[in-house]
């Protein structure tokens, strides 16, 4: 932080610095040609056709390195994917060029200019304009606020030249925001359209979108396709990253690293999902994940008119009614914040439901092999509405939940191992002292059954990488011996052998007859991995799909579309739902 | 309650309140850019030391304008103030201390700080106190509006000082600052999400020591009205503890004024008429339970504040972290 | 885009900041240290700036501290009060909940072991009545800490600001029970509480007040609560993040409220400790920023109680010198506090030290034309 503002320059800087920068920033065409014509980015002629350069980077956080002398290059009117596992320096590499890291070593050229580019402000400057997978966005600022943020002009905000100024940019490309808008009010898709709108005012001319699509449905991604087909054919750069699956769709050119090495660069057309997976993981790997069909399919969980309300009143779970089996997987789809968690948490005793609601538990049959580890529950459903967790574990449920936050909720960051694996359990055994020994054990037995690489049971998980953290959750709660297993996304940020190692988990828990409900973001896991899956759509049911034969398209229709007139397709499917439901019961 | 005078009553308040009212706006600006300084105690007592011994050397040395009195008595004030806001600053902002503890710090360092030059001073001299002459009391004291006593409302108005006035005109400039601004814009952002504004091309850094540091800077305004202010019978001495709780209640203002200017204001004078009280209505009670009324109408105003929440209402949501943009 | 953005472009920041875990436990202390000797040298200028040399002050500050058996006696009986707070505050701080209460806490204690000590001195023998006192102060003092805690637990009040608040409040029935009902009849009408009768007093136990052994046991009790009890556990889970506590089927509220309930007894006995062994009465200064000064003996210790001692008996040393000072340098008794203060800054600094690793400008410049 020194070098940004150390005390000596503390007195110097005042507020006055910015003044330099974009003075016209009442007009963003002006604006747009200003920068054309600025000494970095010469005019382009046909010989240089290069927009940014990328030579030897290297960039290491601590003992981790995670950009290894990467090179790469996009050219004007591009589009590139850079395509890489969670954990091999994509997010890492475009956030050096954006200025939010520097390298360590390296050379960055932008239009055939070496530049160095030491914060976010340089970025701007040199037309290079970031969409973070995490939105950079100010939730009580709106729509317009966020997007002269940090911009030079008058003192004074006018408020109308600005709505004018963002109106021009979403005609010319095809957006729809309204500028007045607050943040918070805001879906996933439009608030990634005011993150794009505001690096087109602020005139880049290089785009860099990090994983867009993984919060959008099908049919968004589609919408945005679009639009920056529009900007690669206005001249734009543009760098995409992604896992796999949209790449072939959009990108002219794909570059894959690895493990934080470049491992090349090919031409879309030459090249296929497989060959680039191979590229990714450096070996062939099979994308098939397993779907076996369980052997015992028994009624576990029946929830009935569940209504959940946020801390402000707002409901963000509507009369949901739905059957979870054991021996199967039910996924649960809808775009971010569509009532998910609040299912979960209801379901473990941390949301409290409204009146009417209720959810039954029931137990395994005798002959199930996860049965007989259970203190017998009432045979016709045991009600687990207004009960906390301690309450719902005494009468005999056994209840495994792995959140999507995990160091903010299913762990404790700043604890070793022992003291996250007692976590539940700390209670058992008389007296007032906790008894170290049984966690200690089970830690060192994950860690070998589960390869956690960690240098002891006594370091903090905080230290521990993304996928490690997840082995450490998901071992402690599958060690429960759960009949019931919940989990929230539960491979966001893991590589492919980590996730991998979870869906066999999760296989593996079905099998034995647990119910598996599983939170996920990424539609084709979802439709390989899950029996049946459910779509949320606004805190409501939109539909419960087999999904062994739904498509993508109908599940992301589902997650934007209630059951209407139109959407005939999904009400069938809800009706069947509701069949089976009624068969097995 | 007969002899209740109204216009007495509430003069002594805005004039009790000046001092609540720079220690809160001080704040409110600081805590807009995410630093939660609890120092402002400590600042007020910088300010305040700071503040008379301006004007104390200056008379030492011969001085005898009040302007200038009056002028050194402000800048020094201000900047001792900032100079331990600054200190907050690079514990903070650069090195990343908890902002709790080092605020706490602060106010240990100010008190110690403000009583130890306070009282060093003064045995220098054959009084034994640190003490400024009259004219540059009366400078803080004396009415701006040129009017006389005229009973009623004119006394009221005859009795507003200049610091009164430089208050309600910096309350003003802030409302207008931090809601119609770039600058102010800028700074909220850096408040609410210091990520987005970094990546929107803002300094966070510079915002958050500029607005911590030119908080303090308000804050000690407000120690110095303290040591000036008359009404207690020792204007422009040097007494020991004279803050006394103060610059807490400012803290706690911040959060009843939720982070607006122009409802310190009214904070303000509330909590200004509390703290006389005692001396212009007689409820027959005994005088220190009087003098707790500020502070229980502060955990009421807490409480209160915590049981109905709204958006709108809500601190800077980064409040007390410290900002590190290559965390991972 | 300007020239100078354009110049200032080109050239690689001048220190960078990476995050280092390479640091051993041996080192850690060392940075510390020379961060507490820095900081003597930083109080150090402040007193060759008032013209005086500062190793002869701080020789003298030691000196009149420790030196000799009167002022031995003096600096543990500082350090008692002081250790016994940073304790009470160390359960409430581990559960991230800002107790900056302890002052009104120990004058809560103070109080109600002064009413048995006035009221009850006469009427029950002298152990049975400290046994009463002892306890009358560990309640108050825990009824005093319960108020914001329970309304932290219900309604997330603001406990940094309730907890001082509550001090003012306590000082302020202190102020009115000195100058009304509980004023020395007996005395010269100055408004004081009479000294207590003998059996309200605390034995002297080598020339110190018992209060010494009470506290010594405290931290042996506190290691071990925090460390090894399924109720340490419970608080450290709820400081490092609250849903998980509710993820892990704790009641949250009920464990913000038992903690500062034992957390405001614990500051309640040291008020017992204080009015009964220290000064035999009760008075404005019986917390006397005791409550204040212990959070920075808390934290320098990083909440280990061991580690309180030390630095508990070091600003003991801080103070008790400071006094010693004034007495044979004209140099004003806040020298403690200035000190404390900027030892504390100088704490908090260093943590960065041992946290981050600065990479100066130079290495990489061979990369950059």
């Amino acid at each position: 932080m020194l070098r940004q503002w150390g005390p000596r320059e503390a007195i110097g800087a005042l507020w006055g610095e910015e003044e330099q920068r974009n003075e016209g920033a009442r007009s963003p065409a002006k604006r747009a040609k200003d920068m054309e014509l600025a000494p970095t980015i010469e005019v382009r002629d046909l010989e240089e056709r290069t927009a940014i350069r990328l030579k030897d980077i290297t960039k290491t956080f601590g003992e981790v390195v995670a950009n290894d002398a990467v090179s790469l290059d996009v050219d004007w009117g591009e589009i590139l994917a850079l395509l890489g596992e969670n954990g091999s320096g994509k997010t890492t590499l475009m956030n050096m060029l954006s200025g939010i890291y520097f390298p360590d070593s390296g050379e960055i050229q932008v239009d055939g200019k070496t530049v160095t580019v030491r914060s976010p402000k340089d970025a701007f400057g040199l037309g290079i304009g970031m969409i973070h997978q995490h939105f950079k966005l100010v939730d009580v600022l709106t729509a317009a606020e966020n997007i002269i943020l940090g911009l030079k002009g008058q003192g004074k905000l006018d408020r109308k030249a600005v709505a004018r100024d963002i109106k021009a940019i979403s005609e010319k490309y095809g957006f729809d925001i309204d500028p007045g808008q607050k943040i918070y009010d805001m879906s996933v898709s439009q608030k990634q359209t005011v993150e794009i709108v505001k690096v087109l005012y602020r005139g880049a001319n290089i785009l860099i979108l990090d994983e867009p699509t993984a919060v959008l449905t099908p049919q968004e991604t589609d919408k945005l396709f679009a639009i920056l087909r529009n900007m690669k054919a206005d001249g734009k750069a543009i760098i995409i990253t992604h896992k796999l699956h949209e790449v072939m769709d959009i990108s002219d050119k794909v570059a894959v690293l690895r493990k934080g090495k470049y491992i090349g660069t090919v031409n879309t057309s030459e090249t296929d999902p497989q060959r680039l997976t191979d590229m990714m993981v450096g070996r062939a790997v099979s994308l098939d994940i397993d779907r076996p069909r369980a052997e015992h399919r028994n009624l576990r969980l029946e929830v009935e008119n569940l209504t959940v309300l946020s801390g402000e009143g707002v409901k963000m779970l509507s009369g949901v009614s739905f059957s979870a089996f054991g021996g199967e997987i039910l996924g649960i789809a809808g775009i971010a914040g569509s009532g998910q968690k609040e299912l979960l948490e209801a379901i473990a005793g941390l949301q409290k439901a409204q009146a009417g609601a209720h959810i039954r538990y029931f137990p395994p049959e005798s002959e199930e092999p996860i049965a007989g580890k259970h203190i017998p529950v009432k045979r016709d459903g045991e009600e687990l509405v207004g009960k906390n967790p301690t309450q719902i574990e005494k009468i005999g449920v056994s209840l495994a939940f792995v959140p999507e936050d995990r160091l903010g909720m299913g762990l404790v960051a700043g604890m070793d191992m022992v003291d996250n694996m007692m976590l539940k359990t700390y209670k058992n055994g008389r007296g007032p002292l906790v008894d170290r020994r049984p966690p200690k054990k089970l830690a060192e037995d994950l860690i070998s059954e589960l390869e956690i690489v960690t240098p002891g049971v006594g370091t903090p998980v905080r230290k521990l990488s993304g996928g490690n953290v997840q082995k450490v959750l998901v071992g402690r709660e599958i060690a429960s011996s759960p009949t019931v297993l919940m989990t929230a996304y539960p491979v966001r940020g893991l590589d492919i052998n980590s996730s991998y190692t979870i869906y066999h988990l999760l296989n593996e828990q079905k099998m034995k007859g647990v119910a598996v409900l599983l939170v996920g973001e990424d539609l084709d896991v979802l439709l390989e991995l899950c029996d049946r899956i459910l779509v949320l759509c606004g805190g409501k049911i939109s539909g419960i799909v087999d999904g062994r034969s739904t498509t993508k398209e109908e599940v992301g229709l589902m997650m934007t579309h209630l059951p209407g007139g139109r959407e005939a397709s999904a009400v069938s499917v809800l009706q069947a739902g509701r069949t089976e439901r009624g068969e097995d019961q | 309650m007969g002899d209740f005078n109204l216009a007495g009553f509430l003069t002594a308040a805005v004039l009790a309140g000046v001092p609540l009212l720079f220690g809160t706006l001080g704040e409110i600006l600081t805590e807009k850019s995410g630093n939660l300084n609890l120092g402002v105690e400590g600042m007020m007592f910088m300010g305040a030391v700071g503040g008379l011994a301006g004007p104390y050397f200056y008379e030492q040395v011969g001085g005898t304008s009040q302007i200038i009195a009056v002028l050194l008595g402000l800048v020094l004030a201000f900047l001792c103030a900032a100079f331990g806001a600054f200190l907050y600053s690079v514990l903070t902002i650069t090195l990343r201390a908890n902002q709790n503890v080092t605020g706490l710090a602060l106010t240990i360092f100010g008190t110690g700080f403000a009583n130890f030059f306070g009282e060093a001073i003064g045995s220098t001299n054959a009084s034994n106190y640190m003490s400024v002459g009259k004219p540059t009391v009366d400078a803080f004291n004396n009415g701006i509006m040129g009017l006389k006593g005229a009973g009623g409302v004119g006394d009221f108005f005859a009795s507003m000082n200049f610091m009164v006035v430089l208050g309600l005109l910096l309350a003003g400039f802030l409302a207008w600052f931090l809601g119609r601004s770039r600058k102010g814009l800028n700074l909220r952002s850096v408040g609410e999400s210091p990520a987005t504004a970094d990546a929107a091309g803002i300094n966070v850094t510079a915002y958050k020591y500029l607005a911590t540091v030119l908080g303090g800077g308000i804050c000690g305004l407000g120690g110095l009205y303290i040591v000036m202010n008359a009404s207690s019978g020792v204007g422009g001495t040097w007494v020991h503890n004279c803050v006394g709780g103060r610059g807490w209640i400012a803290v706690a203002l911040v959060i009843f004024a939720t982070w607006s200017p122009t409802r310190a204001i009214l904070g303000s004078l509330v909590f200004g008429a509390l703290s006389i009280m005692r001396l212009y209505i007689n409820l027959g009670i005994p005088a220190q339970i009087y003098s707790i009324f500020p502070y229980i109408a502060t955990v009421i105003v807490l409480i209160a504040v915590s049981m109905r929440r709204k958006r709108e209402n809500q601190p800077p949501n980064s409040l007390g972290l410290a900002y590190f943009r290559e965390e991972r | 885009m300007s020239s100078q953005v354009k110049a200032a472009a080109l050239r690689e920041p001048l220190v960078r900041i990476a995050k280092r875990t390479d640091i051993s436990k041996g080192q850690a202390w060392a940075i510390r240290a020379a961060a507490i000797l820095l900081a003597l040298v930083a109080g150090g200028l402040i007193v060759l700036a008032m013209g005086h040399n500062p190793f002869l002050v701080y020789a003298d500050m030691a000196g009149g501290a420790l030196g000799n058996k009167t002022g031995l006696k003096e600096t543990v009986k500082i350090a008692v009060p002081l250790l016994g707070a940073a304790l009470a505050i160390a359960p409430a701080f581990k559960m991230k909940f800002w107790n900056i209460g302890a002052e009104g806490q120990i004058l809560a204690g103070g109080i109600a072991a002064t009413y048995f000590a006035l009221f009850w001195a006469d009427k029950l023998p002298q152990v049975p009545l400290l046994l009463l006192m002892f306890l009358a102060a560990a309640v108050a003092g825990a009824f005093w800490g319960l108020i914001p805690a329970v309304f932290k637990a219900k309604w997330g009040t603001n406990e940094t600001l309730f907890t001082l608040m509550l001090n003012y409040i306590a000082l302020g029935i202190e102020q009115y029970l000195q100058n009304g009902p509980w004023k020395d009849t007996k005395g010269t009408g100055f408004p004081i509480i009479a000294q207590f009768a003998k059996g309200a007093r605390l034995p002297k136990v080598f020339g110190v007040h018992a209060g010494w052994i009470i506290v010594l046991i405290f931290v042996v009790l506190m290691f071990l609560y925090l460390r090894y009890t399924k109720q340490g556990y419970e608080i450290s889970v709820v400081g490092e993040s609250e849903p998980t506590a509710r993820y892990a089927g704790m009641n949250v509220s009920k464990i913000i409220i038992r903690t500062m309930c034992i957390s405001g007894a614990i500051a309640g006995v040291v008020g017992f400790m204080t009015v009964s062994g220290a000064d035999y009465t009760l008075n404005a200064n019986t917390a006397g920023g005791v409550g204040f000064t212990a959070i920075t003996v808390a934290w320098l210790a990083k909440l280990n109680p061991i580690v309180m001692v030390f630095i508990a008996a070091f600003l003991a040393v801080l103070t008790k010198g400071s006094g010693t000072i004034q007495t044979n340098f004209g140099i004003p008794k806040s020298m403690a506090d200035v000190l404390t203060g900027i030892i504390l800054f100088f704490m908090l600094g260093c943590e960065f030290f041992i946290n981050y690793r600065l990479i100066f400008r130079g290495k990489g410049e061979a990369h950059h034309g």
